[in-house]
């Protein structure tokens, strides 16, 4: 991986800020009339998805981060490690739980998933923005309520609980959004 | 551009009547600016370099000793790397000088010059207000930047989380400090801080006041909180200039930046003898960003340099 000066840094590029991957989400240029320009930056560590805000003297420059953002197909789990393949090469990998995250609850064998590489390792973890997931766990359906709004905790196979109307049952399959968790609809067979 | 071709009219109209007569300075010259933080973009002309101005300064400095009178440059300036959403590589500047004034009568023209953009163009009234650089800090800082000592000021840094910056020279520690700390909370309207400390002179008078401190007769005006314009009560000792410029150079060496030819005929010029004078530069783009209330340059060139 090369360095990056300050004036190659725009949003979307990685680079590596004490020890961490980061993606660069804004570049600032700064300059006061007479003195030193400097850039404020702010950025995401990729590893705890912390935003953080850096000043750096313009010119000054710091090494990329050997990040690839990949779309791979999740494959099972064996209770240690996730396992995605790349659908190109049939390579797999192996993600721990700090990679998988939260995307643990929205991963359903056989989706395809963005999975963020750092030094070859899975390092983070995307679930579909939009999935299809069945209801393992849920209070009987009220079959005519259909109209009255009203709602009741679903547990889905995957472990997520969401938030469902009164007339859905066990075994009914949904579509959640996973960027908020949100209830959108009953899955069309 | 509409509003840009009316604020140009403005700017003519307030000069012709303050009988400041218009010059045109060369864009281009075989020499440039020593000052270590201002790069110039070069231009190749046959097998000799050339230089794009980044100011109209020291040729207007020559007209001035040669007994112009009072003058103003209304045109392009150029700055190599210099790119964002308040910089754009190519720019518009307005600079005067006022024969026998000091810096306070230049700022309240000013002041007079802002207020009346505000009110012809914008049919509205801009507040007004003075500060010192040490005022400023005192405030945001508890220090006085003039004699604060330099382990204090990179102690400060460090506690604001600014751990690259412990070498820095004194002032860039104070330039930092004064764009995190300090700009962002500056009061609204139009802002003018006056007497910087000796280590940002550049081309402005030294003195020392009342509290025995070594203060230098420049000022800088903020509009809204963004930085406008920059002057001075004109330093007009060549020798001392000439020091100025050499440490200019010996700081430029050490940090491994181009090498700069001095300008040979500013300093004959101000050897014969630069008039007692005022001088300030403001940056017009960024003063028609403020009257169209917009927040990046790019909204008010007409082909920002991405696009040309």
């Amino acid at each position: 991986m090369g360095n990056y000066s300050t004036n190659e840094f725009r949003s979307g590029l990685k680079v590596m800020l004490d020890g961490d991957p980061c993606s660069i989400l804004d570049n600032e240029f700064v300059k006061p009339g007479k003195g030193q320009a400097f850039n404020r930056v702010k950025l995401r560590n990729l590893k705890t998805g912390r935003v953080l805000e850096k000043t750096f003297k313009s010119g000054e420059s710091i090494e990329g981060a050997d990040v690839l953002d990949m779309d791979m197909q999740y494959l099972y789990e064996d209770g240690d490690f996730w396992y995605f393949m790349e659908p190109d090469t049939f390579e797999q990998h192996q993600a721990t739980e700090t990679a998988v995250g939260d995307a643990q609850l929205w991963l359903k064998e056989q989706d395809t998933c963005m999975v963020t590489l750092y030094n070859g390792s899975p390092l983070s973890v995307t679930p579909p923005i939009h999935v299809e997931l069945e209801i393992a766990e849920t209070d009987p359906g009220l079959r005519g309520d259909t109209a009255q709004g009203g709602s009741k905790p679903a547990k889905l196979i995957t472990g997520a609980t969401v938030k469902v109307p009164l007339f859905l049952d066990q075994g009914d399959v949904i579509k959640v959004d996973t960027r908020t968790g949100e209830y959108q609809g009953r899955a069309k067979d | 551009m509409k509003a840009r071709a009316k604020l140009f009219a403005l700017l003519r109209a307030f000069f012709v009547e303050g009988s400041v007569l218009e010059v045109d300075t060369p864009s281009l010259a075989t020499t440039s600016v020593t000052d270590i933080n201002i790069e110039s973009i070069n231009a190749q002309m046959g097998n000799s370099l050339g230089y794009l101005q980044t100011s109209p300064e020291f040729f207007m400095k020559r007209m001035l000793a040669a007994g112009s009178g009072d003058i103003y440059y209304l045109g392009k300036a150029f700055r190599d790397s210099e790119q964002g959403s308040r910089h754009n590589p190519e720019f518009t500047l307005l600079e005067w000088y006022r024969v026998g004034w000091d810096e306070y009568q230049l700022i309240a023209e000013v002041e007079a010059l802002i207020s009346e953009a505000y009110k012809t163009l914008n049919n509205s009234k801009i507040t007004i207000e003075r500060t010192s650089y040490s005022d400023c800090f005192e405030r945001a800082l508890n220090f006085d930047p003039h004699t604060v000592p330099i382990e204090l000021l990179r102690s400060t840094l460090l506690d604001q989380g600014y751990k690259d910056w412990a070498n820095e020279t004194r002032a860039n520690c104070l330039d930092l400090l004064f764009s995190e700390m300090i700009e962002p909370n500056l009061p609204s309207g139009l802002v003018t801080v006056v007497d910087y400390p000796a280590c940002q002179a550049a081309l402005a008078q030294t003195y020392v006041d009342e509290k025995n401190r070594l203060v230098s007769r420049r000022f800088e005006v903020f509009l809204e909180g963004m930085e406008l314009a920059n002057g001075y009560f004109e330093l007009r000792d060549a020798e001392q200039q000439k020091q100025r410029f050499d440490e200019d150079l010996r700081l430029r060496k050490q940090a491994n930046k181009s090498k700069i030819t001095l300008d040979e005929n500013l300093h004959q010029a101000m050897r014969a003898g630069l008039p007692v004078c005022s001088g300030v530069a403001l940056g017009v783009d960024r003063l028609l960003m403020q009257l169209c209330n917009v927040s990046s340059i790019d909204e008010v060139l007409a082909f920002p340099w991405k696009q040309c």
